[in-house]
């Protein structure tokens, strides 16, 4: 572990504040991002002498003469491009001691949707989380090169193409936030995929993203309930691999989920969830509430799962539907709402992982063992594709047993 | 900042259309210049004749090659373009989501810029 020096610190505190601010100020992403790193790379060397008594005040100051330098010497050297889009900026006094808070600009910015999703995401994780490409790269299985041309592209189609940096007005919010809020859950998911990864890793991000936004935006019951669905889902973490294995939730040791992590996701559920990701963390808080499997209230996560897919219309909520059905009504009353799935899910593994799971439970074990073939051809490799292969093993030994009694 | 709206559609359907299709199809364009007009925001315009009508020229060394038809050959052609002033591209997307068909925006340079 490297010492925690104050620079870090100040870059974990201050980095996106001071980012948004510089970016509205300079109108110019880029410009903005590498003075601020600048000033951070000069902080680490020189506060170790010399710490500041307002550590926000001094990266500032060092980011803006850094811009001053630039725009004189790059002048003409400098690529042209449009000034970023910024109509309702009001420069603050200069020696202004509170930093105002622009960083919904930011995260609306970076997030918008005429940049690509993966744009999004490798801008969201620079700007707003502070990331080095570097480690975003390593976190997302990519190249170095690769993301940060991905992101040096990003930035300029900000500037061209006049996306602006601004909060969405009324009407544009819910569905701008929409937006906003898939992009840290595609981030938490892609961490969360990472069996290995802990803390330090996506989910980890997402999460301090979740918190900003709640932050941000205390009002919007969506954003809170994204943070409560990262938080319980991620409190499972240590419990659900072992040795490598996928561990379903039944068969979790339910004393390692993170205590802490689950009552501040309980603590942060919609009282009346009526969104995606309310209801879905209102699913995940009836696991979280039951201390073992067989305690669970499946008729609440099933009546929630309705009302999901009565908003959604998606056909993966009618799958996870019909494993809570299974519970209570037993597993052919899942099988029948399984019919019909495969025209909208024909490349997706865990519909005939399902099928699988459910005629197993219903001792019809050799269309068990041809679902769990189907599903291994869909599978990626990794703990899924090994949690398959058990499943199908153990479906053919108890199909070799019954044929030879 | 200055954004054309590039309209792209299947023009054989357009083409095939009947009165009353087009005078629908008018009208809505109609209301949407009404509409650039009440923002302050229209700059120019127009719609294209038919892709069969086009010619091509091609600039091959020092020689001229020119052909019937339009430079690429895909079923989906231009059929028509706004030019519109628009805040940013936000406004431009809600510009884009008021006229008829798909649309391509792309901002124009800015020539004192360069």
């Amino acid at each position: 572990m490297t010492r925690h020096t104050g620079a870090e610190q100040a870059h974990q505190e201050h980095w996106a504040r001071l980012l948004a601010l510089l970016t509205g100020e300079l109108r110019d992403l880029d410009l903005a991002e590498e003075c601020l790193q600048e000033a951070f790379a000069a902080a680490v060397v020189q506060w170790r002498a010399c710490p500041p008594a307002n550590p926000a005040a001094w990266l500032l100051t060092a980011a803006r003469r850094r811009a001053v330098d630039h725009r004189r010497r790059e002048e003409t050297l400098r690529r042209k491009l449009p000034l970023l889009i910024a109509d309702d900026w009001i420069d603050g006094p200069e020696e202004s001691p509170a930093i105002p808070d622009e960083r919904l600009r930011l995260v609306f910015t970076c997030c918008h949707p005429a940049l690509s999703p993966q744009a999004r995401i490798g801008l969201t994780l620079r700007c707003v989380a502070g990331m080095t490409v570097p480690r975003i790269a390593r976190r997302l299985l990519v190249a170095e090169a690769t993301m940060a041309a991905r992101i040096t592209r990003a930035k300029k189609r900000i500037a061209a193409a006049g996306i602006p940096y601004r909060v969405p007005s009324a009407e544009e919010l819910p569905e701008r936030l929409a937006g906003v809020l898939a992009v840290v859950y595609l981030i938490f998911t892609e961490g969360y995929a990472q069996a290995d990864a802990d803390s330090g890793g996506l989910a980890g991000e997402a999460i301090r993203l979740g918190r900003l936004l709640v932050e941000l935006m205390p009002g919007e019951s969506e954003a809170r309930g994204l943070l409560s669905l990262m938080l319980l889902h991620n409190s499972r973490r240590n419990a659900r691999t072992r040795e490598g294995k996928l561990v379903l939730l039944p068969d979790q040791d339910r004393t390692l989920w993170r205590r802490a992590e689950i009552e501040e996701g309980l603590a942060l559920l919609p009282e009346r969830p009526a969104g995606p990701y309310g209801l879905q963390s209102a699913i995940a808080a009836e696991h979280a509430r039951a201390d073992r499997a067989d305690r669970t209230d499946w008729p609440a996560i099933a009546r929630r799962y309705a009302e999901l897919e009565e908003l959604t219309r998606s056909p993966v909520v009618r799958l996870n539907r019909a494993v809570a059905v299974a519970q209570i009504e037993g597993p052919e009353a899942a099988l029948s709402l399984l019919e019909g799935l495969d025209r909208l899910l024909p490349r997706h593994h865990l519909l005939p992982a399902a099928r699988a799971d459910l005629l197993r439970g219903l001792g019809r074990d050799a269309e068990a063992v041809s679902e769990y073939t189907k599903a291994l051809e869909l599978v990626e490799a990794g703990v899924d594709r090994d949690f398959l292969l058990s499943r199908r093993t153990q479906a053919m030994t108890r199909l070799d047993g019954t044929a030879q009694m | 900042m200055l954004y054309t709206l590039l309209l792209i559609g299947d023009e054989e359907q357009w083409a095939k259309a009947d009165e009353a299709e087009r005078q629908e199809m008018y009208a809505r364009h109609e209301a949407f210049g009404k509409l650039l007009e009440e923002r302050g925001a229209e700059r120019g315009g127009g719609e294209l004749a038919h892709s069969s009508s086009a010619t091509t020229v091609r600039k091959v060394g020092d020689d001229f090659v020119i052909t019937d038809g339009p430079f690429a050959e895909t079923s989906e052609q231009l059929g028509g373009f706004y030019i519109v002033e628009a805040r940013d591209l936000d406004e431009a997307i809600e510009f884009a989501k008021a006229v008829p068909g798909d649309v391509e925006i792309r901002p124009l340079v800015d020539p004192s810029a360069q």
